[in-house]
């Protein structure tokens, strides 16, 4: 009686929980289709790769990415968005998760030896962003600052290894998290590429607070990670960045993404050919 | 129980309480003034970083697909955990000593070693060594995490609350000639486990809340890593976290009255057969809660 | 065969994870006493403050706690634990994340040990004459501490696993380490082994010899 009753109660939690893992499942499916694509991108990365609250993705790594699929022949309706957070990309391009990555994503030659690169379609740089009143014009300004940058980031390194040793770095697990940090005043200075800096500057609610300070710290070519070895899709990329530079598409994804942030980006750059 | 501890308070006394009560409260309102103030003073509670929770897409987009990830994740550990936890449980209690040996191995061994370490090791290990399908492979390594460890504190849970049973029901039951698995499964068992559910429960709770870890640490899109995504839409850090944390709270709220409700009904049914496990039930901790489950070694995380 | 150890500081990343524990344990014992005095009190305030807490804190991940103190009390509430050195305040913050959680667990031990200790015993206490403070202090604390040793000691043991989460706020013990290594080095197997038995050195004699003194001192009745 009393064992039945424990036993139809187990039952019934069980039951739950699998019917609660089934149809979670289910929506994990979505790679049944087979012409379907799946393009890694930030999804925390305003102005670049961001999941927007609608559900869509929005940014100028979107956008490129969005093109490139399109000359490979998927619709933007066939292509699955992955998030690949900065520490997976390369694995995630080993194992094949992913077609290709365009997720800020710069190519170095350390990363050479483990996937290939496609392009640059952009040339970013290292720089700070800053509150507007802010007294900051050359890297070694920040010795003795407080800045704050992502864990693990080059940027950090590069901080700690060059540009200002003596600075005090805060390494958070996120830029929203730096920036909200510069915002209320916890640190002066928020370190990593001005792609980056520029999309959540300009975000409605820190409009007009921050700026650049332009110091272009260093060249970041940010490049479409492929698996090692693919050259096939790697010509096929370069073909389509090409175009999209050509057919001035590569400068209207800019002012759109990062027209708005005001950031002064580089001419789009020659594929192949990287600044360093 | 707490009310044996002083007398009933006479009117010295109840003016001594009442002015540490006003001293205490003037205290933690000073505190929350003081919280107030510079929340206020960094423009946290301006209505711009709270509104979007009112509007459905911040749920739907990323707050609710969030937490049924967690729910999943938890879900299915439980489910694989619980009996995992039950047959190491009794094996550590087999009469033959390897079985006791191997069963003992395992379980200290993931008991000793932290979740998040499981975790790391064993996203590390399927992206290296086994296929698991990409989109997956954070999930099944939150899963394979906490099914390690929570298995065996399970096992040593179940473990104490058959400890814990009047030598009477083992003897009874061989005296009507039932045999060694029929006494666990049918007499033993059951008892241990309607005794040991408050621990049961808490470990629950904590494979709840160590999902987080899967978010925070190697990218499973749980209801934590979800609020870094919506964060950087809404800018809102600090508010996304009190949604957060308040979520979790009522989420772990829920599991824990729903156990309340399984145990007293558990217990009420019980009493008709007349196997009280010594439990008091006016009592806040039973004391084969303590002599069991406490005494013995159950993790809380 | 252990030449992927080299260029790493794997003790110095477990002194940390030790230091963490230490620190932490001392505090959250402090505190959680004091809320666990709290919740045997003759003030329904305090009563009620104290269960609040500990309901609310154990039903929360300690990874929001851990995070919540980097990103609120340091970044909002300019918590700076006295130190201006980005990475000593992310090793304090972490500690007293830490204790904020763990001592929840501890009162909790604690009150289930004052509910051993038998109803005669404050009993006799108060018919003597001794106020709440003295009963508490001078006969039912004794008495459940000895209880508790075994209890408190699988609190120690689980914080000592819990000091890893301070990875999320970017302190550099074991666990920050082992996900570098693994991220750098090939041998994934070797180095969860190796991290894997530094926990078990770390937690099993801990374990064993509190077990031990928990049963020696426990109160005979």
């Amino acid at each position: 009686m009393k064992l039945r009753k424990v036993t139809a109660v187990s039952a019934a939690v069980l039951a739950l929980a699998v019917s609660a893992t089934a149809c979670g499942g289910s929506s994990d499916s979505g790679k049944g289709g087979g012409d379907k694509i799946k393009i890694g991108v930030k999804f925390d990365q305003p102005g670049l790769g961001l999941k927007k609250p609608d559900g869509s993705m929005s940014g100028f790594d979107v956008d490129v990415a969005t093109y490139v699929a399109k000359e490979l022949g998927y619709k933007p309706d066939q292509i699955q968005w992955v998030e690949t957070k900065s520490a997976d990309r390369e694995n995630a391009l080993a194992r094949g998760d992913v077609k290709f990555i365009a997720a800020s994503y710069s190519i170095t030659d350390e990363r050479k030896q483990k996937v290939d690169f496609a392009g640059p379609y952009l040339l970013a740089h290292q720089d700070l962003l800053v509150k507007k009143d802010a007294n900051i014009t050359q890297g070694a300004d920040l010795n003795g600052k407080k800045l704050c940058s992502v864990t693990g980031s080059t940027s950090a390194q590069n901080v700690q290894k060059t540009i200002a040793p003596k600075a005090n770095l805060k390494e958070n697990s996120a830029y929203s998290e730096c920036i909200a940090g510069l915002q209320n005043g916890a640190v002066d200075a928020v370190t990593t590429d001005d792609s980056i800096l520029a999309g959540f500057a300009a975000q409605d609610k820190y409009q007009g607070q921050f700026k650049l300070a332009g110091l272009k710290l260093s060249n970041e070519n940010y490049g479409i990670g492929v698996k090692k070895g693919d050259s096939a899709t790697v010509d096929k990329i370069n073909k389509a960045l090409e175009k999209m530079v050509s057919d001035k598409s590569w400068d209207k994804a800019v002012e759109t993404n990062f027209g708005p942030a005001n950031y002064k980006n580089e001419p789009a750059p020659k594929i192949g050919q990287l600044v360093s | 129980m707490s009310s044996v501890l002083y007398d009933t308070p006479g009117p010295r006394a109840r003016r001594r309480n009442a002015l540490l009560s006003v001293v205490f409260v003037v205290l933690l309102a000073a505190l929350a003034w003081w919280i107030w103030q510079v929340l206020d003073d960094k423009q946290q509670f301006r209505w711009v970083l709270w509104q979007p929770f009112t509007t459905g897409q911040a749920w739907t987009t990323y707050l609710l697909p969030g937490l049924l990830n967690t729910l999943k994740a938890a879900a299915l550990a439980m489910v694989i955990a619980l009996p995992l936890g039950a047959v190491f449980g009794i094996a550590r209690l087999s009469d033959h000593r390897w079985v006791r040996g191997a069963a003992g191995v395992v379980v200290e061994f993931f008991r000793a070693i932290p979740v998040l370490l499981l975790m790391l090791f064993a996203n590390e290990f399927y992206n290296r060594y086994i296929e698991v399908p990409s989109d997956n492979r954070p999930f099944y390594a939150v899963v394979t995490g906490l099914v390690l460890y929570n298995a065996s504190v399970l096992a040593e849970i179940v473990r104490a609350g058959i400890l814990a049973l009047p030598k009477g029901q083992t003897e009874a039951a061989q005296a009507i000639g039932l045999r060694k698995g029929q006494t666990m499964a049918g007499i033993l068992l059951p008892q241990a486990v309607t005794a040991m559910l408050p621990a049961i429960v808490s470990q629950l709770v904590v494979i709840v809340k160590d999902t987080a870890l899967g978010g925070a640490m190697i990218g499973y899109a749980e209801l934590l890593s979800e609020r870094g995504t919506l964060a950087a839409n809404y800018a809102n850090v600090i508010a996304s976290f009190a949604v957060v944390a308040l979520l979790y709270i009522v989420l772990n709220f829920a599991l824990t009255s729903f156990a309340a409700r399984l145990e007293s009904r558990l217990r009420r049914s019980k009493r008709g057969t007349g196997a009280v496990l010594g439990a008091e039930e006016t009592e806040p901790v039973r004391p084969v809660e303590v002599r069991g489950a406490l005494a013995t070694g159950v993790d809380q995380h | 065969m252990f030449d992927f150890l080299e260029g790493y500081d794997v003790l110095g990343a477990f002194w940390t994870t030790v230091q963490l524990t230490v620190l932490s344990a001392v505090g959250a014992l402090v505190w959680g006493t004091l809320l666990a005095a709290m919740r045997v009190s003759p003030v329904p305030l305090m009563r009620g403050f104290a269960n609040v807490y500990v309901n609310i804190v154990r039903n929360i991940p300690l990874t929001i706690i851990v995070l919540f103190a980097s990103l609120g009390l340091a970044d909002i509430f300019g918590a700076t634990m006295g130190a201006s050195d980005f990475k000593i305040q992310g090793f304090r913050l972490a500690v007293l994340g830490l204790v904020g959680y763990t001592s929840a667990f501890v009162c909790e031990a604690i009150r289930s040990g004052i509910n051993t200790v038998p109803m005669g015993q404050a009993e006799a206490a108060r018919a003597i004459g001794l106020n709440f403070s003295q009963t508490l202090r001078l006969i039912v604390l004794p008495q459940a501490f000895r209880a508790v040793i075994g209890p408190l000691a699988n609190v120690l043991i689980a914080l000592t696993k819990n000091t890893t989460v301070a990875s999320a706020i970017g302190v550099a013990e074991a666990a920050t380490l082992m996900k570098t290594m693994m991220e750098n080095e090939a041998q994934t197997l070797a180095i969860g082994a190796v991290f894997a038995l530094g926990f078990v050195v770390l937690t099993l004699p801990v374990g064993l010899l509190l077990g031990w003194a928990g049963k020696r001192l426990a109160v005979k009745r």
